[in-house]
C-alpha cells in the first residue's frame, strides 16, 4: 500500500488528487433473521480520508463497522479493505486495522503500558519493536505518567485515549472509531479531536461512526448519513448542510402546549417550518430577519435563538426524525 | 511526535503468516498475556485452588483413614486408605482447577471484561484464543498437580516410581475438561446459568468413585458414573499412583482424548459463531 502511494505520487498528478480506495463496499448487506440491520449500502474511502457514518442509534453504523473489521459476516454484497476480503483475510485485513469500539475494553488486569504491549503481541509484533513503540504511544495520548498505573484508576477521557493509542499499536493504515466521544465531558471531547486530527495529518484513514454532529462536523472529509440501514445522503459537511438546509435556523419555543399548533400561524416565515415537541424550527438564510417576522405577526416566543444550520438539520430534513433521541 | 514513522512496518510480520480467518498462530499472545495478568491479581486463588485437596486429604486421610484402614486397590492389593483416595483428589483438583479457567474465568473475559472481543479485533483468530486459554488452564493444572503430587510424596503415600506419571496424567485430565468447560461456557449467558455448571460437578466429585469404590453401587448407577468424564480420570490416576496397569488404563486415556478432540471442536465453532457472527 505503502509503495503504491509514493509510486502514485511519483508517477502522476491526477493520483495524487485521487488516492487509491482503501475501503470499496458495494450493496454491502447485513441482516439478523428479520431485521435487516445494513440494507446494501455501497461507498468508497480513498486512502488517507476522514470519513464517517452519521446516524441514530440502530442505524447499522457498528454492524457495519464490525464488517470492515472482518468480525461480523455480511448476508450479501462485496466488501473489500486494502484489496482484502475481510471475512476471508481476516487477521490479515485486522493487521492493517486499528479498531476503537465503541465501549471501552481495555484489559483491566493489565496495567496501562502493558496493555499497549499485550495488544501488540497479539499483532504478532515483536518486543523490541513494541517496547520503544508503546512509550511513543503513552506521550501520544498523554499518558505517560500513568504508565504504570491500573486501568480502572484512569478517568473515562484518559480510557478513552489509551484505547485509542491502543489501536495505533500496529501503525494501522485505517483507524475503525465507533462513537469515539460519546459519554466524554467536552474538554476531553475537545482532546481528543485533537489526537485524532494530528492522526490525520500523518495521513491515516479515520473511519468513524458518531451521532454527535459537531464531531462529524470538526473530523469528516466526507460522511454518509445513514438511517435504517440505508444511505440517505452522502458528502462534505459543508456540501451536506448547503444541499439539505438553508445557512441559518431561527428556533422558537411556546412551551409545550403552543409548540405544536403555532406551526400554521409561522407560515410562509423563512423556506421550511419544522415542528418538534419540544420547539419550533425555521429554515431560513437570514435567521434574524425571519425573527422580525415572527415578531410581526405578534407571536411571542417564550425564547428564540438564531443559529448555522448543522448536520442535526440535514438528518431532520431527510428522515424526519433528530438524531439523538 | 509522529506515531507513524519509523523503519520497521508494523504488519510485515503479520503479513508473512499463512492466514485463515481463525487461527494466526500466535496463541502464545494470549498465553503471555494471561501470565501477565496472573502475575498481579490471581495468586490468592491460584493458593487456595492449591490447598482445597490437600485439606481433603489430610482430614479424610488422615483423620477418616485409620477408621476405614486399609482397602482393596486397582489390582487388588490392599492400600492405605489415604493413598486410595489421593489419586482421586488429583483428579478432582485436576478437574475444578480446569473448569474454574475454563468456565467462570472464560465466562467473565467473555462477557465483562470484553476481552475476545478485543483480542479477536487484532491479527488472532478464535483458534489462538481458544488454543491460549486452555493452554493456561492446564499450566495451572500442572502447578496444582506437581504440588499435590509432592505432598503425596511426604505423606508417604508413593510407592513406585510410576506415581510420577500422574502429573502429566493429571495434565491430561484437566485438558479433556478444559476445552469442553470453555465451550459450554460460551453458551451461558447468565450467572444463574453458570451455577449448573456446580449442579453437575458437586455430584460427580462425590460419586464418581472418589471415597469409595464404584462396587457399592448397583449396576445402572455404575454405568451411569462410568460414563462420566471424572470417573476415568479417577481410575487412571488410581492405576497409575500404584503402577498397576490394565487395558482398561487404555481406555480411560482414550476417553479423555476424545474428549479433548469433541471440546476444541465445540470451543472453536462456538466462538467462531459468537465473534464471527
Amino acid at each position: 500500500m505503502h509503495n503504491e502511494a509514493t509510486r502514485s505520487f511519483s508517477t502522476s498528478a491526477s493520483f495524487q488528487m485521487n488516492p487509491p480506495a482503501v475501503i470499496t463496499a458495494e450493496n454491502l448487506t447485513k441482516s439478523y433473521g428479520e431485521l435487516i440491520a445494513v440494507d446494501g449500502i455501497s461507498f468508497e474511502v480513498p486512502a488517507g480520508e476522514s470519513f464517517g457514518l452519521l446516524g441514530p442509534n440502530g442505524a447499522g453504523k457498528s454492524t457495519t463497522m464490525k464488517m470492515i473489521g472482518g468480525v461480523s459476516q455480511r448476508t450479501s454484497g462485496k466488501l473489500s479493505i486494502m484489496g482484502l476480503d475481510p471475512e476471508t483475510h481476516g487477521p490479515e485485513v485486522r493487521a492493517h486495522l486499528g479498531v476503537v469500539p465503541q465501549q471501552d475494553n481495555l484489559d483491566e488486569e493489565l496495567k496501562v503500558r502493558e496493555n499497549l504491549i499485550v495488544y501488540g503481541r497479539y499483532f504478532g509484533l515483536p518486543l523490541s519493536y513494541l517496547r520503544p513503540k508503546a512509550d511513543e504511544l503513552l506521550e501520544f495520548a498523554q499518558l505517560t505518567d500513568k504508565a504504570k498505573s491500573r486501568v480502572d484508576a484512569l478517568s473515562g477521557g484518559m480510557k478513552r485515549r489509551l484505547t485509542i493509542a491502543r489501536s495505533l499499536i500496529n501503525e494501522p493504515k485505517i483507524l475503525l472509531l465507533d462513537e469515539p466521544t460519546t459519554g466524554l465531558d467536552p474538554q476531553a471531547r475537545h482532546i481528543l479531536w485533537d489526537r485524532l486530527f494530528r492522526l490525520k495529518e500523518q495521513g491515516v484513514t479515520l473511519i468513524l461512526t458518531t451521532h454527535y454532529m459537531d464531531e462529524a462536523e470538526q473530523l469528516c472529509d466526507r460522511l454518509i448519513v445513514v438511517d435504517k440501514g440505508r444511505i440517505m445522503a452522502e458528502g462534505s459537511p459543508a456540501s451536506l448542510i448547503r444541499e439539505y438546509s438553508t445557512r441559518e435556523v431561527l428556533e422558537l419555543r411556546f412551551g409545550s402546549e403552543r409548540n405544536a399548533t403555532i406551526g400554521v400561524e409561522l407560515a410562509g416565515i423563512g423556506e421550511r417550518v419544522e415542528t418538534l415537541p419540544d420547539r419550533v424550527l425555521i429554515y431560513a438564510d437570514d435567521g434574524e430577519s425571519a425573527l422580525e417576522q415572527v415578531s410581526a405577526r405578534r407571536l411571542r416566543p417564550l425564547t428564540s435563538l438564531v443559529r448555522r444550520s448543522s448536520l442535526e438539520d440535514v438528518f431532520l430534513r431527510l428522515t424526519g426524525r433528530s438524531l439523538v433521541d | 511526535m509522529s506515531v507513524l514513522t519509523g523503519g520497521h512496518s508494523a504488519t510485515d510480520a503479520a503479513r508473512e503468516r499463512t492466514f485463515g480467518p481463525l487461527y494466526s498462530r500466535n496463541a502464545l499472545a494470549v498465553v503471555s498475556r494471561g501470565l501477565m495478568a496472573a502475575k498481579s491479581s490471581t495468586w490468592l486463588i491460584l493458593v487456595s485452588g492449591f490447598f482445597e485437596p490437600v485439606l481433603y486429604l489430610v482430614s479424610m486421610g488422615v483423620g477418616l483413614g485409620p477408621i476405614v484402614g486399609s482397602v482393596a486397590g486397582p489390582g487388588g492389593q490392599e492400600i492405605s486408605y489415604a493413598a486410595y483416595i489421593a489419586p482421586a483428589l488429583l483428579a478432582v483438583s485436576a478437574m475444578n482447577g480446569a473448569v474454574y479457567d475454563s468456565t467462570w474465568n472464560v465466562f467473565f473475559k467473555m462477557n465483562f471484561a470484553k476481552l475476545y472481543q478485543g483480542m479477536l479485533y487484532t491479527s488472532l483468530g478464535p483458534l489462538d484464543v481458544a488454543i491460549g486459554e486452555i493452554f493456561l488452564a492446564l499450566l495451572r493444572g500442572l502447578l496444582y498437580a506437581t504440588g499435590f503430587t509432592a505432598v503425596m510424596a511426604v505423606m508417604g503415600l508413593i510407592t513406585t516410581p510410576w506415581a510420577i506419571l500422574v502429573i502429566p496424567a493429571s495434565v491430561l485430565i484437566a485438558f479433556g475438561f478444559a476445552s469442553f468447560g470453555m465451550g459450554i461456557t460460551s453458551f451461558m449467558k447468565t450467572f444463574q446459568q453458570m451455577d449448573w455448571i456446580n449442579f453437575f460437578m458437586l455430584p460427580m466429585f462425590l460419586f464418581s468413585a472418589t471415597f469409595y469404590p464404584l462396587s457399592v453401587y448397583p449396576q445402572y448407577i455404575q454405568w451411569l458414573i462410568q460414563a462420566m468424564p471424572l470417573w476415568h480420570g479417577v481410575e487412571l490416576l488410581r492405576q497409575i499412583s500404584i503402577g498397576s496397569f490394565s487395558p482398561a488404563t487404555a481406555v480411560h486415556i482414550a476417553y479423555y482424548l476424545v474428549m479433548i478432540a469433541l471440546g476444541i471442536t465445540l470451543t472453536t465453532g462456538r466462538l467462531r459463531k459468537l465473534f464471527l457472527k
